[in-house]
């Protein structure tokens, strides 16, 4: 018997103790292979994993499944997204068999964002499970090696299952609450939205901390680094559950419009490091939109690399 | 209630464009409630159907009456003389009244002149809000009295999700979010670990998902009570 839940490469670099360092990819409004692979060259031997979204924003790609897949085919550890809002309990219990017999062991649930947002806003929303229970779900398939009805699964999915947590949305004094909730539903690790706003942060994580989550599963820091002052006001204003501090914008517009895209990376950059030291942060989740290719970079620059190997 | 809002004229007078002498038929259920399809609503129809054609030149006989409920044969019966005498019926009922209408009268035509929006109630005059889903199995009670999977966007059951913002709903700054009122309410109240378990998967054969629903009363089939 493994001593570990799925045996990831994630899982075996936080159990043991490495400050974790992922990172994102956004499959192609298309199935344009070549593009997504060019991407994945960017993230290749400098993060642990790399999430697949999941028809992020409500918009059409092609399935996180499929670029999670290919992720593993080029030798890249897929963190593998799914949404609620997409899918029944039939068809999400079928991806998580089909990922994990093409090598997925990492994954990422989530209710996802509303389909009015994105370009079908006319499709039906399932919501059969909401995220609490799709966790519930991926843990059960992998402990109890069963199905939802009680039947007996022919070889369990091992995932490491991941969960996400929005220090920033409303109400505020519930998210350490809904936080618990779903490391007791069976969450190995969190990644939360983007952290902007560091004094909420540092007072969301010293109450997870006091409330001791943090010994019970691994929490990265999700950092998205701005290309400019007009990414910033962009997300403010239409992005929602996202809390970005006007000092922030101030602190991008203060620099020459060609220095702005700098100015956001040393922001990401103060952020790891702080991150680094502060207490209940197990690693870093970079989402770098649509800039895979700073990440080589920036991971460069925040002395994360080279990345860890634990067998 | 059955909250329902009418179709636009520019829709009712498509369907009724070929006919000569119609029907207009409203209920005093749930539409009268609402102010959509009672006698007052059937009259306002009516009148701007007549003018509407005769502006096109293109003469409507319009005839109306207005049942106790469109959604009870008892009443639906009451047209039996008279409901051959047209062209089409149309009817201001829920979704269900044109049905009852159609089952017992096979041979005419009902248009639905308005559109079956939600289960819901007044919260001011003219305002009507969703509150139930009709998912068959009732669990306001574990929420505060309030139900999560009519009105969150998603249906979530386990607290507000991460767009959740001032109170309001991230699908649309108007609509409040939900779990933001159920929350506060069990945090005034000092009872938030009530929303904290992880519920039991949802069974949607309840709902209609399971597909269409029945509900039999065998005290009243056999007719005891």
């Amino acid at each position: 018997m493994s001593e570990f839940k799925s045996g990831s490469n994630l899982e075996k670099i936080l159990k043991a103790g490495h400050f974790a360092f992922t990172g994102e990819c956004g499959p192609p409004k298309g199935a344009n292979v070549a593009h997504l692979k060019e991407k994945f060259q960017y993230l290749k031997g400098n993060v642990d994993a790399v999430n697949m979204t999941d028809n992020q924003t409500a918009v059409v790609r092609m399935s996180s499944l499929a670029g999670s897949a290919l992720l593993f085919q080029e030798g890249l550890e897929p963190n593998f997204q799914m949404v609620c809002r997409d899918r029944n309990r039939l068809a999400m219990m079928a991806d998580i068999l089909g990922a994990y017999a093409l090598g997925v062991r990492n994954m990422l649930c989530l209710s996802g964002d509303h389909q009015t947002f994105g370009n079908h806003p006319q499709a039906k929303n399932v919501h059969c499970i909401d995220s609490m229970q799709l966790i519930a779900m991926v843990k059960k398939m992998r402990d109890e090696e069963k199905f939802l009805n009680e039947e007996d699964i022919d070889v369990a999915p091992k995932m490491f299952v991941g969960a996400a947590c929005n220090p920033f949305a409303d109400p505020y004094e519930y998210r350490v609450h809904r936080l618990a909730s779903k490391i007791d539903a069976g969450a190995d690790f969190i990644q939360t939205q983007c952290i902007f706003n560091m004094e909420k942060f540092r007072d969301f994580m010293k109450m997870t901390v006091d409330m001791g989550l943090h010994e019970k599963c691994y929490i990265l820091a999700g950092v998205t680094p701005m290309k400019n002052a007009g990414m910033a006001n962009f997300m403010k204003k239409f992005v929602p559950g996202m809390d970005i501090p006007d000092e922030l914008i101030k602190r991008l517009k203060s620099v020459d419009k060609k220095e702005q895209a700098e100015e956001g990376i040393k922001f990401a950059l103060e952020q790891i490091e702080e991150f680094k030291e502060m207490e209940g942060v197990a690693g870093v989740h970079l989402m770098a939109i649509e800039w895979e290719q700073r990440v080589p970079e920036i991971a460069e620059r925040a002395n994360v690399l080279p990345r860890p190997q634990v067998d | 209630m059955i909250v329902a809002d009418r179709k636009s004229l520019e829709e009712i007078l498509s369907m009724v464009e070929t006919d000569k002498k119609i029907l207009v038929v409203g209920c005093k259920g749930c539409v009268t409630v609402c102010n959509v399809g009672g006698a007052k609503e059937v009259e306002v129809l009516a009148s701007a159907l007549k003018i509407a054609r005769k502006k096109a030149e293109n003469e409507l006989e319009i005839d109306t009456h207005v049942l106790e409920r469109q959604c009870d044969n008892e009443y639906v019966s009451q047209l039996g003389d008279t409901v051959g005498d047209y062209d089409a019926v149309v009817s201001m009922a829920c979704g269900v009244g044109p049905q009852f209408l159609s089952e017992m009268y096979r041979e005419q035509v009902f248009y639905p002149a308005v559109n079956t929006t939600f289960f819901g109630g007044a919260t001011q005059h003219g305002v009507w809000e969703e509150r139930c889903a009709g998912c068959g199995t009732c669990g306001i009670h574990l929420f505060g009295g309030i139900c999560p999977i009519a009105r969150c966007a998603k249906s979530l059951l386990h607290g507000p999700c991460g767009g959740s913002s001032n109170g309001a709903c991230e699908v649309n700054k108007d609509t409040e979010c939900i779990w933001d009122t159920i929350v506060k309410k069990k945090m005034e109240q000092g009872k938030v670990d009530d929303l904290l378990a992880v519920k039991g998967f949802k069974d949607w054969r309840s709902a209609r998902d399971g597909g269409p629903r029945r509900s039999i009363r065998e005290e009243l089939v056999e007719g005891n009570i």
